[in-house]
């Protein structure tokens, strides 16, 4: 492979699993050897402050988007109710100053609509974290099984494996969502509308994620499986998916979670542009890209619009960095920080 | 080629054979694949394609004329062969009288505003290779300076500072980048008019037009570079070799300069290679923002409309931009590093 890798940063995750695995060698249980790792993680965590704060902010957006229609409801407000009687009919912006903000309206209403900003952000979160998360994880699944296959048994299924991934790596993603998603019809498998595109954005842009897991993982088990456990196992007449499954893949926890972290915030940037240019979820869902894309016309006369749902966004995605910073700073001792 | 081996002229060519054939194999997959999302997953997905080639308000004989200019009732390998054959020796849509002619290289015809794909795109590419070109300038001098100063630096409050600010960078959507610089300067300060001027009329305007999308486009990729050039430099500094040659006695700047550079160049090379590459195939996101007349631009009101053969022809183009660009990378690698040739 003549590629590095894309985040070098990561390059020296394999040294957590080699102590993950050394420990794992001296306790002999595994059930230990799971445990081990975490609560070194999770010590080197617990100092690193930013990371923390990251962590936590995490913590209340997922609840945030989980508890999205108790919080609605006990503000009073919903993401689709138009409150047109706030709009000033001349400008078409909301009547009183940032945004209409008030009492009744946390984060003031939308310009001609009058819908509740607050509800649509709240609503937001939904989307974002659901394209993040789930994106995500069709790229470890997808990236796992078939990075450990390239590494594992090597010769054509390696060779071909690595192919794809340095042709998927080449593909202009973006515009592929779009053409993809653009071709898409309105009404597929049941579902409709939203939920189409919903759908298509998660498998597609958990597809385009996947060779950056697989290429860690192809290169980490091309180390792993000449080690003395793993001949050991072998030797003792163990087959070879007992190997990949219970020796291998546990030392690939650690890489695994820390692309896994890093992979989130990116996904959630893409969500946002997709509904930006107008091939992510359709009105009237909420969506932070969406609303960002909607307040380009509001520049000066309503700036509120614009830097609400661009702040929203902006956190969101720096406490999932300064998490995921942290998580591969614990995974690895010879971490940058 | 067995590892050790003194990497002579004849490996270099053999090198370069290999990789213009792997590029060659590259481009025939990405014009398969986008055939596929274009002509095939609409049928799969029960949409009508020459519907869809026309957009939405058709009426019925404007699909029937489009369906049979396009070939949509042959078999696939026919569709597949014309299509193929249209880029390299150009194409005529017939069916009946009426006939449409596209001239090689044929990227596609739109038939919403009656012109072929190619003069749009050579239209619109000027743009996007200005902005890209200008802010790759600018991302990589304040990116991988500002990383390597930072590595240098290591937990200085100079060090702190500047990671800070690439972390922010990289969690901020340059849409709302964009917006924000252009509210600022545009309509608070009143700096500059926002406008985009083309080259041909006026240096200046130009230059005026271009200055905010170079900055904020190059803020997010400085620092993206910024990251990831301090994190590689750290993990040379500790390299054996780099105690090494300070053993020797060798000068702090022909350590960093000579020796740690070059390795920590490679990653941020290859990087490089895809990042431009995906820019110049349209800064979709920037040119929108900005209102730039470039390639992204011309995807994003080709999706408003539902022109599906500009869309088409951008992304093959983008696409090519992409292995290109990399192809460029690899080779310039085969020069720098002899390493990458035995590999």
């Amino acid at each position: 492979m003549t590629a590095p890798l894309h985040e070098p940063t990561a390059e020296a995750a394999p040294s957590a699993a080699e102590e993950a695995a050394i420990v794992a060698d001296s306790a002999g249980a595994k059930a230990v050897q799971g445990r081990s790792l975490g609560r070194i993680a999770w010590e080197r965590l617990k100092r690193d402050k930013l990371a923390l704060a990251g962590g936590i902010v995490v913590l209340v957006l997922i609840a945030i988007a989980l508890l999205a229609p108790v919080i609605t409801n006990l503000v009073g407000q919903d993401p689709e109710s138009h409150h047109e009687d706030l709009i000033d009919p001349l400008f078409s912006t909301p009547t009183g100053s940032y945004g209409g903000i008030s009492g009744d309206h946390l984060l003031g209403v939308e310009p001609v609509s009058g819908r509740d900003i607050f509800a649509r952000i709240v609503y937001g979160a939904r989307i974002s974290l659901l394209v993040g998360f789930l994106s995500a994880l069709v790229a470890v699944v997808l990236g796992t099984i078939l990075g450990v296959l390239a590494g594992y048994f090597g010769g054509w299924v390696d060779a071909a494996v690595s192919r794809v991934m340095d042709g998927l790596l080449a593909f202009p993603q973006l515009l592929f969502i779009i053409a993809l998603v653009s071709v898409m019809p309105n009404e597929m498998l049941g579902l409709t509308g939203t939920g189409v595109r919903l759908f298509v954005m998660i498998l597609v842009i958990g597809f385009f994620g996947w060779p950056y897991v697989g290429r860690v993982v192809r290169g980490q088990t091309l180390s792993l499986r000449e080690r003395e456990y793993v001949e050991a196992a072998r030797s003792l007449g163990a087959g070879r998916f007992y190997i990949l499954f219970k020796e291998l893949l546990p030392n690939l926890v650690a890489p695994i979670i820390v692309y896994t972290t890093m992979m989130i915030p990116t996904n959630i940037l893409t969500e946002a542009a997709l509904s930006f240019l107008g091939v992510g979820v359709k009105p009237p869902t909420a969506s932070w890209g969406q609303m960002l894309s909607a307040a380009i016309d509001y520049y000066d006369s309503d700036p509120m619009y614009m830097v609400i749902p661009g702040v929203a966004i902006f956190i969101t995605v720096l406490s999932f960095n300064l998490f995921g910073d942290g998580v591969r700073d614990a995974l690895d001792p010879k971490g940058s920080r | 080629m067995a590892r050790g081996t003194a990497a002579g002229p004849r490996a270099v060519l053999a090198y370069l054979i290999r990789r213009l054939f792997a590029a060659a194999v590259m481009l025939v997959v990405i014009i398969l694949v986008v055939f596929c999302i274009f002509f095939l997953v609409p049928k799969w997905a029960g949409v009508d394609p020459a519907a869809a080639f026309v957009g939405k308000q058709a009426d019925p004989a404007a699909i029937e004329a489009v369906r049979q200019k396009l070939g949509l009732a042959d078999p696939i390998f026919v569709q597949v062969w014309e299509f193929f054959k249209g880029i390299f020796a150009g194409r005529t849509y017939a069916a009946g009288g009426d006939v449409t002619q596209c001239a090689a290289p044929c990227f596609g015809y739109s038939f919403r505003s009656e012109q072929a794909i190619w003069p749009v795109l050579t239209d619109r590419f000027p743009v996007t290779l200005a902005l890209a070109l200008g802010a790759a300038v600018l991302w990589l001098i304040v990116g991988v300076g500002a990383g390597v100063l930072s590595a240098l630096k290591r937990g200085s409050l100079w060090d702190r500072g500047a990671m800070i600010v690439a972390l922010s960078g990289v969690s901020l959507p340059i849409y709302f980048t964009a917006m924000l610089s252009l509210s600022a300067f545009v309509y608070g300060l009143k700096w500059m008019d926002g406008q985009y001027v083309p080259l041909a009329d006026s240096f200046t305007g130009w230059l005026g037009g271009m200055i905010l999308p170079w900055v904020t486009l190059a803020f997010l990729y400085a620092a993206m570079y910024a990251r990831i050039t301090r994190a590689t430099m750290l993990e040379v500094l500790g390299e054996d070799y780099i105690r090494t040659a300070r053993a020797k006695g060798l000068t702090e700047p022909v350590v960093i300069g000579k020796h740690a550079m070059r390795s920590t160049m490679t990653p941020i090379l290859t990087m490089f290679g895809m990042d431009f590459g995906a820019l110049i195939g349209g800064a979709i996101l920037t040119e929108t923002a900005f209102s730039l007349p470039g390639l992204g631009q011309a995807v994003l009101s080709a999706i408003r409309n539902q022109d599906l053969p500009v869309i088409l022809g951008v992304t093959l183009i983008t696409s090519l931009a992409v292995i290109v660009a990399n192809l460029l990378v690899d080779l310039l690698y085969a020069v720098i590093d002899p390493r990458v040739r035995l590999s």
